[in-house]
């Protein structure tokens, strides 16, 4: 059977390789590249909204020096998309030999940082290219999601950094500042990406959409960009996911949903009115439900959080008590507990807050 | 002779018993002979890995179906020895990265870049990328996770990642908005007593409906386990009656019974009791959140309307706790006694309000 098959997948490639024209082969294989990387932004001018960072960026990128950097900020903001087409605009074709980057895949224990990254360093490099054309006369070491890294190793790079200025620069990544210790903080120069806003979102998303030739409801972006919270990675990624579902349907609000996560809105209203009835047992059977229905926890707090901030039933004091029992049950989750149990205890909160009313 | 779970485990995306639209949007998305890393989540027996499996097949053909079991070494940066199991075909492999507790980094990092790294000679005749499929991926370190990040990105031209996992709220966010989430719901008591009935009829048994949907709302939803307990019966009794024991794990039945002994007397003594049979429970390799779920579900039962508020905040308290805490027992111990206080109370203000 195999054998068969083998045969037969054989044959169609052979009538490809007939096909003259190698770009048939070339665009099938564009098709699958994940359309992050394909729409990275190439050069600094293409970062959408980090006005302050293309600046210095762009100072350095006609001569003047470039400071070590530090940049944090939520995810899909573009922090890594910017400081990798920057090394690319000023290092061109040597881009390789100039820039070592290591992330958090990478070990990146205190041992890497003594031998790797300081040998890294060590090397010197010239202000000319092989073509004779000038190039800055540094290296660039990207520390991608910095704050990942053991405190140990973020020391070990303290000297480092400044002994080996003349000829290294070094850009940390990051998502939490307060992660990376004070010496090094103070080290580099701190910039924040911001949060995107929609109508960026909303641009980029459609420029791809037309790239791309999909349908698109205006429904379906507002989903995404609810759904992405200003995450542009996010955004995209969930775009093509739903393009890849439907293949060649035009996408939905309902879709990008389904893609996302997102619980549906009457299932959290149908557990707010299962609390008003005071029922223990109705309770218990629809939280199990939700369970069983695949729903993650985290998502439903979140959702339920929206929806109960709200609520004109419930007076601000009910409000503060839920919220705060939510606090704790978020924190819970975090830590591993239960879902089923943690939820149960959530609602009977909410529970006894619609009910005491009453009384 | 295999199981029946295993036996009619549907081995095409065509042939699924339930959610088929779902199904077809899977099919659709394999069709261009690509896909994008996967999350596919659930609770347990509601058909995750039998997606994941088609979902290969329909990618590679019946080869998928030739597995081994590879054992792999690693070394941890402080030289400590690490062996996994791995379960591969030649398309892909299956590892559980948690069990080798907190170095599940290192084997993340090692044997997806070694996977990763292996370009197909000839991608003409084969797909150009593996698959790796990551099994209880909530159950992996903060480290391991974040590690997983920029491996997706990076190695995306020659490896695929599944991960499966029971819920997405241990999972961190970097992780989920790269994968395309896919939530397999369990089967709903209807769908389970379908597929019930058509496992007997293809094994010439004849299976009343009664008997199929007090099965089927034992079971929970869970279809694996429904199928379990059907064969279970067969064994018991056959032909099989409307009104035949559906038979539950012996130690469902203790746990009823150490529940009913709490009830039954509050006292330092009982308490003395229930600890030696909840040591029982965990001597038999009962999971300690499944013994204090068990016991809650026993426990609310004859308890009030208020009083159950109290005891589930209680036990979602100490459930808690015996996540961070190292050992189980103090803290089961600890919500018995709890409940225990709190149910005498109760008793001992219902007499006062009688006199």
């Amino acid at each position: 059977m195999q054998a068969f098959l083998k045969t037969g997948n054989l044959g169609t490639v052979s009538k490809d390789k007939v096909d003259p024209g190698t770009s048939k082969g070339n665009k099938e294989k564009n098709k699958h590249v994940p359309w992050v990387e394909k729409y990275r932004p190439r050069c600094v001018d293409d970062v959408a909204y980090q006005e302050e960072v293309v600046v210095v960026l762009k100072k350095s990128l006609q001569g003047s020096d470039l400071p070590n950097l530090l940049f944090y900020g939520p995810p899909g903001t573009g922090k890594t998309s910017t400081i990798l087409a920057a090394s690319r605009e000023l290092f061109g074709d040597m881009f390789k030999t100039r820039v070592l980057e290591l992330n958090a895949s990478d070990e990146r224990g205190i041992n890497v940082i003594r031998e790797k990254v300081k040998t890294f360093s060590q090397q010197s490099a010239s202000s000319v290219r092989p073509d004779g054309k000038p190039c800055p006369p540094f290296k660039i070491v990207i520390l991608d999601e910095a704050d990942s890294m053991t405190g140990a190793a973020q020391a070990a790079l303290r000297r480092t950094m400044e002994k080996q200025s003349k000829t290294t620069r070094f850009c940390l990544i990051c998502n939490y500042v307060s992660r990376i210790i004070e010496p090094i903080a103070s080290r580099c120069a701190k910039f924040r990406f911001k949060p995107l806003t929609e109508d960026i979102l909303v641009k980029r998303l459609r420029q791809i959409c037309d790239n791309e030739e999909i349908e698109c409801d205006d429904d379906a972006l507002t989903g995404l960009l609810y759904t992405s919270e200003g995450d542009l990675r996010k955004a995209i990624t969930f775009l093509q996911s739903a393009t890849r579902l439907k293949s060649g349907d035009r996408i939905t609000q309902a879709d990008i949903y389904n893609i996302a996560g997102v619980i549906p809105n009457d299932v959290i209203d149908s557990l707010l009115t299962t609390c008003r009835f005071n029922s223990y047992e109705k309770l218990q059977n629809f939280v199990q439900d939700i369970m069983n229905e695949g729903h993650p926890a985290s998502q439903l707090i979140l959702q339920l959080h929206d929806t109960v901030v709200q609520l004109d039933e419930l007076g601000d004091k009910q409000k503060s008590v839920v919220m705060e029992k939510l606090a704790v049950v978020d924190k819970c989750l975090m830590d591993g507990a239960d879902e089923f149990l943690q939820l149960m205890a959530l609602c009977s909160t909410i529970m006894q807050q619609f009910c005491c009313k009453n009384i | 002779m295999s199981l029946w779970v295993d036996k009619y485990r549907p081995t095409s995306l065509n042939k699924l018993d339930y959610h088929k639209s779902q199904a077809a949007h899977l099919k659709n998305l394999v069709a261009g002979g690509d896909f994008p890393h996967l999350l596919v989540y659930g609770p347990s027996g509601s058909g995750k890995k039998t997606r994941i499996m088609c979902i290969l097949k329909e990618l590679y053909g019946p080869g998928v179906e030739k597995l081994r079991i590879e054992q792999h070494h690693f070394t941890t940066p402080s030289k400590k020895k690490l062996e996994i199991s791995t379960i591969s075909s030649n398309y892909h492999i299956e590892v559980n990265p948690s069990d080798v507790g907190n170095n599940d980094r290192v084997v993340i990092q090692e044997l997806i870049k070694t996977v990763a790294q292996v370009n197909q000679l000839e991608t003409s005749t084969q797909r150009e990328f593996k698959v790796v499929l990551l099994t209880e991926v909530d159950r992996l370190t903060k480290d391991a996770q974040h590690a997983l990040r920029r491996t997706m990105e990076k190695y995306m031209s020659t490896c695929r990642l599944i991960l499966c996992c029971n819920s997405t709220s241990k999972v961190i966010p970097a992780i989920k908005s790269r994968c395309l989430g896919i939530r397999v719901a369990a089967p709903s008591i209807d769908e389970v007593c379908q597929v019930l009935q058509m496992v007997c009829k293809k094994e010439g048994l004849n299976l009343p409906g009664e008997l199929a949907r007090r099965i089927a709302e034992k079971s929970n939803r869970n279809l694996r386990k429904a199928l379990l307990m059907c064969e279970a019966c067969r064994v018991q009794q056959y032909p099989f009656s409307a009104d035949q024991t559906v038979s539950e794990p012996d130690w469902e039945v203790y746990l009823k019974e150490t529940a009913h002994m709490i009830v039954q007397q509050q006292s330092p003594k009982r308490l003395f009791e229930v600890r030696g049979r909840l040591y029982e429970l965990l001597t038999h390799c009962i999971p300690a959140d499944v013994i204090m779920k068990g016991l809650l579900q026993n426990l609310i039962n004859s308890c009030d309307g208020e009083l159950k508020t109290e005891v589930i905040q209680t036990a979602a308290y100490y459930e808690h706790r015996l996540q961070l805490g190292q050992k189980s027992i103090y803290h089961l111990e600890a919500f018995v006694a709890k409940f225990m206080a709190i149910y005498k109370r109760f008793l001992e203000e219902g007499i006062a309000d009688i006199f």
